[in-house]
């Protein structure tokens, strides 16, 4: 018998379908954990369909988290009534992990709180929910009706996915960061290089690079298709753990016998920056082709790239300049906690000073409701994840993804910039 | 979500014919359910998909269905996307490719769904498709030629003939 992936391990050690199972097949599974932001409101309609009402009950509330992060504070009376109604009923169900409108994006804030750990299986209502596989947890997004059946039975199908591996070697250039790697991935193998497929991410660069840079490569996985993204299970990944929880986990990594669908190699000491050009997250190229583009708007927030180091290199470029007159700087920390560093260390006031805002934390301009949309003939440098026509604001804006490093330089000459030269 | 469906979810059948429109490759969740409008189910329905096929939001019918390149539903997990097109009366979605929270969510909400290669090949809007779900097999009904796709797991096949992820669970809690 051939050896196995973090993912089958993983499924494997949560199957009710037993062990003896091959990619492509669909078995149930118990859930570790089960996250969940404003989808919550579609869970808790569904929960009052169940009849008799004393059926009504979760699974087991210590494994649910539920959070605000999307429209916070409530920017709207429906969202506000939205957020009304998930108050009650998780005071009702005895929700005790509940993040009300101050703590940040659920994918910052999951780790931070400990919630998600190495071997766990998670799913999320949101996309990005891969994001946790930088901590070495196979977690997956659904939608909200596979969320309510979460929430009642602590269980659900999975199909078992193939893994595809990417070996990543070389030390990164000045002023490159992983999302440069990630972009350049979408770009060299598109956008379902990974669709219904687990990644393993692998390769000194990937082995040197921070935590919070391996989430930005996870979280950004998932706009590659993948199920789950799986970083280096190394013992930077304990450490951060540890500080987090004191709930026991235990690494899982692949064997090296295991099978995988396709590995991908990719040397970094060369690369340019990476620019995901409109209107596809593959549309990629490097940044001399699309230097010079004028913006009017740049973004430094999301979950894919709102994290302390994110803001460090956008301060690190910006300290004692001010950006360009015809640019909007918008800074939103992934966290509070992030925040709160940055407000202490000096950072915040550095950016502000060069000209930018900070908002509080959450997913901010990124999904195109909260503020910091985008009128019909402009265009935005932005460090998040998506690009799709109209995800800013009008779909006759342009939105251009890059590293937080790019969007710093960026803002500063007002039009798209080579980070290498700062 | 703040919206939600007002229509029940269709009767299951193994065999399904409807005028087809053709999308292209990489159609994201925020096309089909644009995120202003995730608090307004009337603007959604007004919306939905018109940056891609500017009169589908207004000429769709009942019993339609989509044609689709690769990747069909890529973006967010919002899965207002699935919904709104059964609102709309979208019958199923043939692509090459979905992305995954958009297939599972389709499967829950009993939403067909069938992976065709070179399925948008074939096809012109307004062509008419008939379907064999079981089968995994489209026909063109104009041109006549017949394509095998891949066929849907019997556990999901399963779900999509009891209505749905929702509808079995309910019925699963009243029995006990
Ligand atoms: S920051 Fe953007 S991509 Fe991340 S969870 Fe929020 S809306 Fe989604």
């Amino acid at each position: 018998m051939s050896g196995k992936t973090i993912a089958e391990k993983i499924l494997a050690s949560h199957s009710l379908s037993g062990t003896d199972f091959k990619p492509d097949d669909i078995i149930n599974a118990k859930l570790d954990l089960i996250m969940s932001h404003i989808g919550t409101g579609k869970v808790v309609l569904d929960f009052n369909k169940i009849r008799p009402s004393k059926n009504r009950k979760i699974f087991d509330p210590s494994k649910i988290v539920v959070l605000f992060d999307h429209y916070v504070p409530a920017p709207s009376e429906r969202w506000a009534a939205v957020h009304d109604l998930i108050r009650k009923f998780v005071k009702k169900q005895g929700i005790t992990n509940f993040y009300d409108i101050r703590e940040g994006i659920c994918h910052q804030v999951i780790p931070e709180k400990g919630h998600a750990r190495p071997g766990m299986l998670i799913i999320g209502g949101d996309s990005h929910t891969p994001t946790y596989g930088a901590f070495n947890a196979g977690s997956c997004g659904v939608g909200n009706t596979d969320l309510f059946y979460g929430y009642v039975k602590g269980e659900l199908w999975f199909r078992v996915p193939e893994t595809i591996k990417f070996n990543i070697t070389g030390k990164l250039p000045y002023n490159l960061m992983s999302k440069d790697i990630i972009i350049k991935i979408a770009g060299d193998y598109t956008a379902e290089v990974a669709t219904y497929k687990s990644i393993e991410f692998t390769g000194d660069t990937m082995e040197n690079l921070s935590i919070a840079s391996r989430m930005t490569m996870s979280n950004f996985a998932l706009e590659l298709g993948a199920k789950f993204a799986f970083g280096v299970p190394d013992q930077k990944v304990v450490d951060w753990v540890k500080n987090r929880t004191t709930e026991p986990f235990e690494l899982v990594k692949s064997d090296p016998d295991a099978v995988y669908s396709e590995i991908y190699k990719m040397d970094v000491s060369d690369l340019e920056p990476q620019i995901s050009c409109p209107h596809t997250v593959d549309n990629v190229k490097p940044i001399s082709e699309v230097a010079g583009t004028k913006i009017n708007q740049a973004f430094l927030g999301s979950c894919t790239n709102g994290r302390y180091e994110d803001l460090e290199i956008a301060a690190k470029i910006l300290e004692g300049k001010t950006i360009h007159k015809d640019v909007r700087m918008i800074v939103t920390p992934a966290s509070k906690e992030i925040w709160l560093k940055a407000a202490k260390s000096g950072i915040s006031e550095i950016l502000m000073n060069a000209g930018a805002i900070i908002t509080n934390p959450g997913c901010g301009a990124c999904f195109g409701a909260l503020g910091g949309l985008l009128g019909p003939s402009e265009k935005c440098i932005s460090s998040a994840n998506r690009n799709f026509k109209g995800r800013m604001g009008s779909a006759a804006s342009e939105v251009y993804l890059g590293s937080p490093a790019t969007v710093a330089a960026s803002a500063l000459k007002g039009e798209i910039t080579d980070p290498r030269g700062f | 979500m703040a919206i939600s469906s007002k229509k029940e979810i269709k009767e299951y059948q193994d065999v399904l014919k409807g005028k087809v429109w053709v999308f292209p490759d990489n159609v994201d969740t925020d096309a089909i359910s644009p995120g202003q409008y995730l608090d307004d189910l009337e603007a959604t329905l007004k919306h939905t998909c018109d940056t891609i096929i500017k009169e589908f939001p207004g000429q769709v019918k009942e019993g339609d269905i989509i044609v689709a390149g690769r990747n069909f539903g890529c973006g967010s997990s919002r899965e207002t996307a699935p919904m709104i097109l059964q609102e709309k009366g979208i019958a199923a979605v043939i692509a090459k490719s979905f992305a995954r929270i958009f297939y599972r969510s389709s499967i829950a909400r009993a939403l067909p769904v069938i992976e065709v290669e070179r399925i948008s090949n074939e096809f012109e809007t307004g062509d008419v498709i008939e379907i064999n779900i079981p089968n995994a097999e489209v026909t063109n009904l104009r041109t006549g030629k017949k394509l095998v796709g891949k066929k849907i797991h019997p556990i999901l096949l399963n779900l999509l003939k009891n209505g749905g992820l929702e509808k079995q669970l309910l019925a699963e809690l009243k029995q006990k």
